[in-house]
């Protein structure tokens, strides 16, 4: 940006999905000692927020780093669409190997929606609850 | 440190350059000619060493007189497109009174240094400004 300041856009949505935390690479009585309650067989459910950050010039025509349409749209398709109302282990391929903590949701999400094509991802926050919450700004952070 | 405060105010996104079909497609609801408000949360983040003595970074006494004086007596109830100068001639988005807002406020900071601006049209919006390489926080 000019003069060296850099504006992002920052933009909140929200799913419900369900989860089980539980890892193929540890005992029963390891599982539940390292994910307690979270580790229940039959799964429980949250309601995320999903907080994205886009960066990038700011068109003069429009006032805008990106239209919110835009953004909107392929935030809907590429993550909300793939994760709400859903069971993440059983219906989000990358969670049948991986746990589906926050920190892997939230890695998924940015690997997701880091190839928007408009604007620039500069990192993405997920709250599982509204007294948990996780960023990642990709690898380089 | 970050203060947090609130103003309310209206506005509307209209390009002149284009047509009122482009506009209408651009814009959507906020290129009606009436304008419409927000109520606009403002965080304020001022970074630095506190003083040995006071234990602060800046005086928030200070930081509310900068804010109400810039921001809320420049902003507060007031129709942005028409009545804030400095947006002249900018469609008021986010995206450009967050750079206003910074513009305005960093030659204030004389104590600490402006971090970063945070400025929520709505809970679910909010455009952010901070200098290039800022730590981010």
């Amino acid at each position: 940006m000019s003069n060296g300041l850099k504006i992002a856009l920052g933009r909140r949505y929200r799913f419900a999905a369900s989860h089980r935390l539980h890892s193929g690479k540890l005992s029963e009585t390891e599982n539940c000692r390292v994910y307690g309650k979270c580790n229940n067989p039959y799964g429980h459910g949250h309601n995320y927020t999903l907080e994205v950050h886009v960066s990038g010039k700011v068109d003069p025509a429009t006032g805008m780093i990106v239209n919110l349409t835009d953004l909107d749209g392929f935030v809907e398709r590429i993550v909300i669409e793939a994760f709400d109302h859903k069971s993440l282990n059983e219906e989000v391929e990358v969670f049948r190997e991986r746990v589906p903590t926050t920190e892997n949701l939230c890695i998924e999400v940015f690997e997701r929606l880091k190839h928007f094509p408009l604007a620039r991802l500069e990192r993405v926050r997920v709250e599982e609850t509204s007294n948990n919450a996780f960023e990642y700004a990709g690898e380089e952070i | 440190m970050t203060r947090k405060i609130e103003f309310s105010a209206s506005h509307l996104y209209h390009n002149p350059a284009l047509s009122a079909e482009e506009n209408q497609r651009i814009f959507g609801k906020c290129n009606n000619p009436h304008g419409h408000g927000h109520n606009y949360t403002l965080e304020v983040t001022v970074a630095g060493e506190p003083d040995p003595v006071t234990g602060m970074v800046l005086d928030l006494k200070e930081l509310k007189e900068i804010l109400e004086r810039e921001i809320t007596q420049r902003m507060d109830h007031r129709f942005l497109n028409y009545e804030v100068p400095e947006l002249k001639g900018q469609i008021p988005t986010c995206e450009n009174i967050v750079r206003v807002i910074w513009n305005l406020l960093e030659p204030r900071i004389t104590q600490g240094r402006l971090h970063k601006v945070r400025l929520y049209e709505t809970g679910d919006l909010f455009a952010e400004c901070y200098r290039n390489g800022a730590t981010h926080a």
